[in-house]
């Protein structure tokens, strides 16, 4: 069946079902305006751009949900993926 | 002291009421007592599902509003052994029961019962809060649809809310054959979007509505995919490891043949 998956790569129904629901699932989580996001994310770039060159629009902030540590429970988390291009030498 | 399992999804139409029969049925086929509430106030079904409807006398808001001993409201299942029936009511609605209510009910029935099965209405108002009130763990129940996975998903947060620990999903009406074309999200994909444990997979089975038609819950049929399923969460729920079942056995002359040629499709 690898070769049926092979033909039918990157645009089966059940990828576009899980690329949506996560998306959509961001917001429900949240239970914040896409303009919170929005904030948060200039707010978080304009830190981070303090410290390092960073690629703004690959920038990729989501809230999700893990285990916690003890694997107990289920908590929320902010998963945040930010290109660095270059360090700055402010720290130094 | 019994435990209480509350069988919840958001969405309607899943399969909590078939969940929560199957289970429970199980469950007492395993040797446990076991009781099963209806908490869907107006819209019963349990009862139908389970073919007892037609020994209802006394029901869940005759129990709170001290109508009746709550003995006289359990159904016995005369077929299994030890399997209670608690039904809800038909003409009231749901503030007819309060959540203290159903943890004063629940912690009474843990006293003498194994296992205290709920079976929750669809939505997130009072019939929800009301079913989950007094529940110890919970089987979240969804199929690999958008809909019913968005709607598990704000399930579990509002469990986790509300003090619930640790949910278990039931993949409920899995079909391999559109797993396999890419065309139903799978297992893999459906866990790691709620990021909560699995408990178990239910392969869609037209045996379920056959063993519906009659009142009789599928998880007796030894023949039925199913049926199987049911038994093996039965299982894990009692604390045993059963690995979760090979859905993808395949009945054809095309799957013996592979399988004669050691590939797993």
């Amino acid at each position: 069946m690898d070769l049926f998956k092979f033909f039918n790569r990157g645009n089966s129904s059940k990828d576009v079902a899980r690329e949506r629901l996560k998306l959509v699932l961001v917001h429900d989580r949240a239970n914040v305006s896409p303009q919170f996001l929005e904030m948060l994310k200039g707010e978080i770039i304009k830190v981070i751009s303090n410290y390092m060159e960073i690629q703004t629009d690959e920038l990729d902030i989501q809230l999700t949900r893990t285990k916690s540590d003890d694997g107990e429970r289920v908590v929320p988390a902010l998963v945040a993926n930010i290109p660095i291009r270059n360090m700055k030498n402010v720290g130094k | 002291m019994g435990e209480v399992l509350v069988i919840t999804s958001g969405k309607g139409g899943v399969g909590k009421t078939t969940t929560t029969a199957n289970l429970g049925t199980g469950l007492s086929l395993l040797g446990k007592k076991v009781v099963m509430i209806d908490t869907d106030i107006g819209l019963r079904n349990l009862d139908v599902v389970m073919g007892l409807e037609n020994r209802i006398v006394y029901d869940i808001v005759d129990v709170v509003e001290g109508k009746c001993r709550l003995k006289q409201a359990l159904i016995k299942d005369k077929r299994f052994e030890g399997l209670y029936l608690l039904p809800a009511a038909q003409t009231r609605d749901k503030n007819a029961v309060s959540p203290e209510q159903m943890i004063n009910l629940c912690n009474e029935l843990k006293e003498e019962f194994d296992y205290i099965l709920i079976d929750c209405p669809a939505g997130i108002e009072q019939g929800f809060k009301n079913a989950i009130a007094g529940a110890d763990r919970a089987l979240v129940v969804t199929t690999p649809e958008v809909s019913a996975v968005r709607d598990a998903d704000r399930i579990i947060g509002l469990l986790e809310a509300n003090d619930v620990r640790n949910p278990m999903l039931i993949i409920n009406r899995i079909r391999v054959d559109m797993v396999k074309k890419g065309d139903m999200m799978n297992i893999d994909d459906i866990i790691d979007i709620l990021a909560i444990d699995l408990i178990g997979v239910v392969p869609d089975d037209e045996n379920i509505i056959i063993s519906t038609n009659k009142g009789e819950p599928v998880v007796t049929d030894n023949k039925s995919m199913a049926g199987q399923a049911y038994r093996n969460i039965t299982q894990r729920i009692t604390g045993q490891q059963v690995p979760i079942m090979d859905l993808e056995f395949d009945k054809g002359f095309l799957g013996r043949l592979k399988r004669l040629f050691g590939i797993k499709a």
